[in-house]
């Protein structure tokens, strides 16, 4: 599907010219990864360890791109702001992780993971990228049962599957509901192993600040020690960014508490591209905001909802009852009723979007939380629905559920004081996962030469819908298998010039990096640095959430300039800029999140569509359904910085399908 | 709730420290520890103080990066009815009017870096020794073509499940790291993967383990009892017979 309207310049943003991935050759798509690796130039193993390579992050993309790499040779440097590469933010990922293996013999293929993965991600995604990742993923299972990772198994010693995210064949490999974690332990030990070889140098506690960009190559970054404070520039020949999400924008999500977009950010501002920054995943299984001191939200596995009944109260005045006490005939079981084909399991997009309706309806569940609408309006609103589990306890018997669901019960019981067994549970959605990130090509390079992007960092594989169990299928493909195999198409060129402390790009980087330090602490004002991320996540999640309008982007826009302009004459960061400063470490992460928020409300204002988890109020059917706009919309959106109080510029990668024929998501 | 907290403070891994005493008036059953924390932190920076340095990061209780000792046991284990990790501590097992001590982990092994954070980055030098199977990526066979048997795997999984957060250091009297180490012994020695390299890794981490500065093992068992995911004390047995059976290999 051609763009035949283009979209027009505004006040918020310029249009810059259409930008291409040249790097994925000609020829039918299951031939393409195969044609590209053999034209990819190659490093002379007995060369490798003259050319180093920076990654920043440890998660399954960072730290199996750091093992990979090390082990073929490269002089590798990884850096995280952890004290130990093993913390990194995939360890919290439950559910699991796809392969097209076809081990259930129930015609799952290559072809029919990427035809779902691009279809989940509502025809935004890359066609030629999305395909490698399906063709790979099957190897990413060997590589990892190869590490030890104890994946669930039958009584037989083979690996067991099942079927997750509403799609139809059981291609999901787990390990009870930690599958995250132990990937990332896999892929950690790996990187251990190539430190004891001596071919990765780990620096742990240290936060990237800058890019350096010399000769319009990437060869560097600054970073701050944080616990002593000290701000180092370290040269390599290529840069890796594998540092996640930026959901933490919403100040409330299910994302760590240190999981920022600093590192992205700054190389945005160095004139990587950002695309669909707008694109963001929100999980409708999330245990609710309890209270005004809340940190961060804990999302439940969605496979709850195989075995749980969703409903509000059909009368507000019940949402105090004992919901035991609330008879069949006046529960509203709002899925089964909209999508009786479905169910309790449409996407979750929609099930995010009918709970957030019957909660603005009055109809929610739980405590009574302080908010402002989009039209300003100040309110409360209890923000929960019912999941109810007394059906499936009297069918399957409470053994059974104890089986299936123990460990998220219990998780529950912890945070709520509440028993589910007992009483139904709450949930409300919450902020997941980002599928927008840095723009990169076929060969994971962002804009800036040698500056490569992998994992939830970049934004390549899931269009504007990630698939469940495909963040753990691609921070590992990117890391284990496709980087490995392309960053050496740029490194056969290098060893580049020399740099050091002395060179032009890296005096600017490092000393914007201190002044950066001493302003955050010369403002010396009387807000702390939580209570402006708790403003801007509020922004954020009223305006730029599960829906969104033109009006409200507009006024989100306003309030976000506002508060930036707060930030840097009223917060208050204390102690010093040379010692272990928390507070001065989420000084710089906050103020980032406030410049990122202003450039997603720009990106949602554009598009003005209903695509994926994105959904515009002005764009949809009849029955009030989301409603794309490929004649308009089909493209990435990838934005160039312009300067500081300068309008982001335009840059549209049209995305063609050949393999695939597009359609519109129904599940009526 | 109102609640009396007497906290660590040391401004550095070399200065001297002491408790110090804070007052909360406004407590809310429904926090979670570190969160009554951070309200403690957003009162003394409002009131012109230095916040409590300490960690944290997922909390969820998967990712290991929080734990402080609280009224003297780890993660305040005996103040939960169940296995836990600060993060997951709600205020609601806490007495209106209690009076809470909260320590960094203490261990020689663990440096305090600042207040209540700790360095324990002597558990990346255990697994560097030999905590993985030598797999380079690339090289793997299909992975149905070797089939584990079920207990072992999920025996594996029961030890794999360690989140590194070091309670059980902090709980133990001689500060030993044997609970940790015997966990990742005994997931690699349960899997087909792990077993050629099973003999030379018990060895090489067993002294990487003494070799950091962790003590020895009596086999006191506070470390499974506050272990947040509840690593089985066994595993410290199998550590030893596979210690034992690798005297006699030549490894």
């Amino acid at each position: 599907m051609a763009v035949t309207k283009k979209s027009k310049p505004s006040t918020y943003f310029s249009l810059g010219a259409d930008i291409h991935d040249t790097k994925a050759p000609a020829g039918p798509i299951d031939k393409k990864w195969q044609a590209r690796q053999l034209q990819a130039k190659l490093v002379n193993p007995a060369n490798r360890r003259k050319l180093t390579v920076i990654i920043v992050g440890t998660g399954l993309a960072g730290a199996a791109a750091g093992a990979t790499l090390g082990e073929a040779g490269y002089n590798v440097h990884s850096f995280c702001y952890q004290d130990s590469p093993r913390r990194a933010h995939s360890i919290a990922a439950q559910g699991g992780i796809n392969a097209a293996k076809n081990y259930r013999n129930d015609n799952d293929s290559v072809h029919r993971l990427f035809y779902d993965t691009v279809k989940g991600g509502d025809y935004r995604a890359r066609e030629t990228n999305v395909y490698r990742l399906a063709e790979i993923s099957a190897g990413i299972i060997d590589q990892c049962v190869a590490q030890g990772v104890p994946f669930a198994r039958e009584y037989g010693g083979l690996l067991d599957t099942r079927s997750f995210g509403g799609v139809q064949v059981q291609r999901t490999f787990y390990a009870r509901g930690q599958t995250g974690q132990q990937l990332l332990i896999g892929a950690y030990q790996a990187l251990e192993r190539q430190v004891a070889a001596g071919t990765v140098t780990m620096h742990s506690r240290h936060d990237m600040m800058e890019v350096i960009v010399h000769n319009g190559k990437a060869r560097g970054i600054v970073t701050r020690d944080l616990i002593s404070g000290k701000i180092e520039a370290w040269y390599a020949d290529a840069v890796v960014l594998a540092s996640g999400g930026y959901g933490n924008v919403f100040f409330l999500s299910t994302n760590a508490m240190g999981s920022n977009v600093t590192a992205a950010w700054r190389a945005h501002r160095k004139g990587a591209y950002m695309a669909n920054p707008c694109y963001t995943q929100i999980h409708p299984t999330c245990i609710p905001v309890q209270g005004d001191h809340q940190s961060k939200l804990t999302l439940m596995s969605e496979s709850l909802r195989n075995d749980g009944r969703i409903w509000v109260p059909k009368d507000p005045a019940d949402a105090e009852k004992d919901p035991r006490q609330i008879p069949e005939e006046d529960r509203d079981y709002y899925l089964e009723r909209i999508y009786p084909s479905f169910g309790n399991l449409v996407p979750r997009d929609i099930a995010s979007r009918q709970a957030k309706y019957m909660c603005d309806d009055g109809r929610g569940v739980g405590p009574l939380i302080s908010e402002v609408t989009q039209e300003g309006v100040s309110q409360q609103r209890r923000r929960g629905v019912y999941l109810d589990f007394a059906d499936a306890i009297a069918r399957l018997g409470k053994a059974a559920v104890e089986k299936l669901y123990g460990n998220l019960f219990d998780m529950y019981a912890q945070i709520t004081g509440e028993d589910p067994y007992a009483t139904p549970m709450r949930i409300y959605p919450a902020v997941h996962y980002v599928m927008g990130g840095l723009w990169v090509d076929y060969d994971l390079m962002s804009s800036i030469p040698g500056l490569y992007v992998a994992g939830e960092a970049n934004f390549s594989d899931h269009g504007a819908n990630r698939l469940g169990a495909s963040a753990l299928m691609q921070g590992l493909g990117d890391g284990y298998f496709v980087l490995p195999n392309t960053i050496n198409d740029y490194l056969a060129d290098g060893p580049f010039e020399k740099i050091d402390d002395a060179t032009p790009a890296a005096v600017e980087a490092l000393e914007a990096a201190k002044a950066r330090v001493d302003r955050l602490l010369a403002v010396d004002g009387t807000r702390t640095v939580d209570s402006f991320h708790r403003e801007v996540g509020a922004i954020m999640w009223e305006y730029c959430g599960m829906e969104r309008t033109e009006e409200g982007l507009q006024i989100a826009i306003e309030k976000i300039r506002a508060l930036r302009e707060e930030f840097w004459t009223n917060v208050k960061v204390p102690g010093t800029g040379v010692d272990f400063n928390q507070a001065l470490e989420r000084a710089g992460r906050v103020i980032d999140f406030i410049d990122l928020a202003e450039l997603m409300c720009i990106d949602a204002l554009n598009r003005r569509e209903s695509c994926g988890g994105h959904f515009r109020r002005e764009s949809q059917t009849e029955d009030g359904e989301a409603l794309r706009h490929d004649d308009e919309f089909a493209y990435v959106a990838a934005w160039e910085y312009a300067g500081d109080g300068e309008a982001p510029i335009l840059h549209m990668e049209p995305l063609n399908y050949e393999a695939i024929e597009l359609k519109q998501r129904s599940y009526k | 709730m109102k609640i009396t907290l007497k906290v660590w403070r040391q401004a550095n891994k070399d200065a001297k420290g002491s408790m110090k005493t804070y007052r909360l008036d406004d407590v809310s059953e429904d926090m979670s520890f570190l969160e009554m924390l951070d309200m403690l932190n957003e009162d003394l920076t409002t009131k012109g103080g230095e916040p409590v340095a300490f960690d944290s990061d997922c909390r969820e209780g998967i990712c290991g990066m929080c734990g402080v000792v609280i009224k003297g046991s780890a993660h305040g284990r005996y103040e939960s009815p169940i296995a836990t990790t600060t993060c997951q501590l709600h205020m609601r097992y806490f007495a209106d009017g209690a009076v809470i001590e909260v320590e960094p982990w203490r261990a020689g092994a663990f440096p305090v870096v600042k207040d209540l954070v700790v360095d324990r980055s002597a558990f990346d030098r255990i697994i560097q020794a030999g905590g993985f199977i030598s797999a380079n990526t690339g090289s793997a066979p299909e992975a149905h073509s070797t089939p584990a048997p079920k207990h072992l795997a999920d025996r594996a999984f029961d030890n794999a499940c360690c989140i590194g957060c070091g309670a059980c250091v902090a709980a133990c009297p001689n500060g030993s790291g044997m609970l940790f180490t015997a966990a990742k012994i005994t997931h690699l020695a349960n899997l087909p993967q792990g077993q050629p390299e099973r003999h030379s890794r018990v060895k090489a981490m067993v002294a990487a383990h003494d070799g950091v500065g962790f003590g020895g093992c009596q086999n006191v068992g506070e470390c499974a009892a506050v272990c947040p995911k509840k690593v089985p004390l066994e595993s410290i047995a199998q550590l030893n017979r596979d210690l034992f059976a690798s005297l006699f290999k030549s490894v």
